[in-house]
């Protein structure tokens, strides 16, 4: 017989302990905010987005007119590439390795001149081919070169026909989708991976060591009372852990996120799938060591492909495939759905999918874990 | 009915037979030890009767009960302290203790426990700042809350120091005094001899002897000798002018005379006294139970109870003298 007074005793115990123990305080409820906090700051910030370039301008112009400062000024009206402008009389080259800079432009002499007699004429980027940086700088002053060169044969041949393609760009959901957004669900999924995966690899090994699990068969404790305890713990855990991420969140990032009933489910099924996979590794294992190796094994391929930190997008096509393999993918594509796309159609093939496979391990974990031995 | 029963008790491990056919019973309020060197099969027996494993034949009953079939009913009714006791370690005793409680479902008073274990100053800190005496003792403390007639204690003052080993005593006695049955495991001799009412000495997976200690000391040890400080010329007159068995140790300068009648001490001496040579201090000496135990178990015991072996010791020594 199952018994409640038993398990809200063993909490009481478990969670006391975990309250006393400043490391474990740290990790389960500090670190994903200081995440945040980095993360946020590092790709959420004003700057981002704009790439700076140095820029030299040897246009000498004809009477007022200077196209050279015009090629520039149109460089600084995209909102990617921001130049900034170095004196003619300075060596450039010398100039950029001062700045420790690799990007630069260059605009020649006669290029008002030579624009105005048809010459051809070349501006000049430097470029550090291995960063991304210099692509999108190049790509910039290619794209202003043509609209240039566009212009001047429209002038040249009296064509009025205005550009047949062009661009509009914006972001999903119109009200603007940031990067905290999707940061704040990968960093729930983060820390309900991560909290009791770990802590019960490292609690079922040492116990299993030190004969604590033996100790407590000596008491009417079941280990079915013994888990559920456990898993109780984190999914409060987890819940704490998801109001302080979303209250910084939007607090010091401005982050969107609709918070709806929908996110329950997750916050209780992740947290149980995890205690019970972490439960797995340390029971299957022989002793602590190897328990903590393949606990390792298993979480950090989730903890980094799983679209914790970056979207699933960003990464190539095999990674991609590895990552629907991995069970957190579904509990973040889940959040997204939910707190970022409002897909809560998506959201419940997200839940099916993890609950059928939290069944299967909680019952195995269930099944290998020995109070005794034989 | 005792409240332990084991009857031609075996338990393998691969090759190995770590309880080898043992039988033995213990009784209402005594004090039971299984004394032996480390791997002779006590734990292995003990945790069988504690219902922590499983038997592989013989029969074992603990309160009438088998305890691997029914150890979910057994283990509200005893109290078992397990080899290296440890427990959550950001717990303190009292905590534990109103956990326990919690657990079976009993009312207890916290302090008392801790009163009746000697814990009281140490009830509000942490586990894993206390002594190992101290654990010991909240080990003791929680086999109690079920208030238990039978008390499981396996080897429960191994890797303490002399004073928590006596503190330790003390409270086991004071179970003993209120009439707990208590079976312990030890390879402490002295632990044996100040606790126990009946001690079985295990080697190898069998029982080699069982008893009081005076009863194993008269069954398989040597009896009474004298033991006379002098030369091997005074040996040899003492051997000539008596009927006596006179042994030399040369290596302590002892003549060693074992006694079939105490008179015999007194001719060894007249002899003596009338060789005219030097001869020094006298003792009477008797088995004790640790000789009895080197005995029967072929081999001295250091204090983590594992055997030392003369046999390897020896060379050892001649390495050095090369040297």
């Amino acid at each position: 017989m199952v018994s409640g007074k038993r398990i809200f005793s063993d909490f009481k115990v478990f969670s006391r302990g975990y309250l006393r123990n400043v490391f474990g305080l740290f990790f389960g409820l500090i670190f994903p905010v200081i995440l945040i906090l980095i993360f946020g700051a590092i790709f959420s910030g004003n700057a981002s987005g704009t790439i700076n370039v140095y820029a030299q301008n040897q246009d000498t112009g004809y009477a007022t007119q200077n196209l050279g400062n015009t090629f520039l000024e149109t460089i600084n009206e995209t909102s990617t590439v921001r130049a900034i402008t170095v004196d003619p009389t300075e060596n450039f080259t010398q100039y950029l390795a001062d700045n420790s800079a690799s990007d630069g432009i260059i605009i020649p002499e006669n290029f008002t001149i030579s624009y105005g007699t048809g010459q051809p004429v070349n501006v000049t980027v430097y470029g550090n081919p291995t960063a991304s940086t210099s692509g999108i700088i190049s790509g910039t002053v290619g794209g202003i070169a043509n609209y240039m060169n566009l212009h001047y044969f429209q002038q040249k041949y009296n064509d009025t026909t205005p550009a047949i393609i062009g661009i509009t760009s914006t972001t999903v959901n119109t009200s603007q989708t940031k990067y905290v957004d999707f940061l704040i669900p990968g960093l729930i999924g983060f820390s309900i991976l991560v909290n009791p995966m770990f802590s019960l690899v490292n609690i079922s090994s040492e116990y299993k060591k030190n004969k604590l699990f033996k100790q407590l068969s000596l008491t009417p404790l079941t280990k079915m009372e013994w888990l559920t305890s456990k898993v109780m713990f984190y999914i409060l855990l987890a819940a704490a852990s998801f109001l302080l991420m979303v209250g910084v969140g939007i607090l010091a990032f401005g982050a969107h996120v609709t918070l709806t009933l929908w996110l329950v489910p997750f916050l209780i099924i992740g947290p149980m799938l995890f205690a019970s996979l972490g439960m797995l590794v340390g029971t299957v294992t022989k002793n602590p060591e190897t328990a903590g190796i393949i606990g390792n094994i298993v979480t950090f391929p989730m903890m980094f492909l799983a679209g914790t930190f970056f979207p699933l997008s960003i990464m190539p096509d095999y990674l991609q495939s590895v990552a629907h393999v991995l069970p957190l993918f579904y509990i973040i594509e889940g959040l997204n759905n939910v707190m970022v796309y409002g897909n809560i159609s998506g959201a419940i093939i997200d839940l099916a999918v993890i609950a059928v496979i939290t069944a299967v391990i909680f019952a195995l974990a269930v099944k290998l874990f020995k109070w005794r031995e034989d | 009915m005792f409240p332990i029963e084991v009857s031609s008790l075996k338990k393998c491990y691969g090759n190995l037979n770590a309880v080898d056919g043992i039988s033995f019973s213990v009784n209402n309020g005594e004090v039971f030890g299984l004394l032996g060197p480390n791997g002779a099969g006590k734990t292995t027996t003990i945790e069988i009767l504690e219902g922590l494993r499983e038997k592989d034949g013989g029969d074992a009953k603990v309160l009438g009960l088998d305890p691997w079939k029914n150890g979910y009913t057994l283990h509200k009714k005893i109290g078992v302290i397990p080899q290296e006791f440890t427990f959550f370690d950001k717990t303190t005793p009292r905590e534990a203790i109103i956990y326990y409680s919690d657990l079976f479902k009993v009312k207890v008073d916290p302090d008392e426990i801790l009163k009746e274990v000697l814990l009281e100053d140490s009830a509000k800190r942490n586990f894993d700042t206390l002594s190992g005496g101290q654990k010991q003792k909240t080990g003791l403390a929680l086999s109690l809350v079920n208030t238990p007639e039978l008390l499981f204690l396996d080897e429960p003052t191994t890797g303490l120091d002399p004073n928590a080993r006596r503190a330790i005593w003390d409270v086991i006695r004071g179970l003993k005094n209120k009439g707990k049955t208590i079976i312990l495991t030890t390879h402490y001799l002295d632990e044996a001899q100040q606790l126990c009412d009946r001690v079985a000495i295990m080697n190898h997976g069998k029982i080699v002897a069982m008893g009081t200690s005076e009863e194993i000391i008269k069954e398989h040890g040597s009896g009474e000798r004298l033991e006379i400080h002098g030369s091997e010329k005074l040996a040899e007159y003492i051997r000539a002018n008596t009927e006596l068995q006179v042994d030399y140790n040369k290596a302590r300068g002892e003549i060693i005379i074992p006694l079939e009648q105490k008179i015999d001490a007194l001719a060894a001496l007249a002899a003596a006294e009338q060789s005219g040579m030097d001869w020094g201090h006298i003792q009477t000496l008797q088995d004790s139970l640790d000789d009895v135990f080197v005995k029967l178990v072929n081999a001295k015991v250091n204090e983590q109870g594992e055997i030392i072996d003369d046999a390897q010791a020896k060379p050892k020594a001649n390495d050095k003298r090369r040297r």
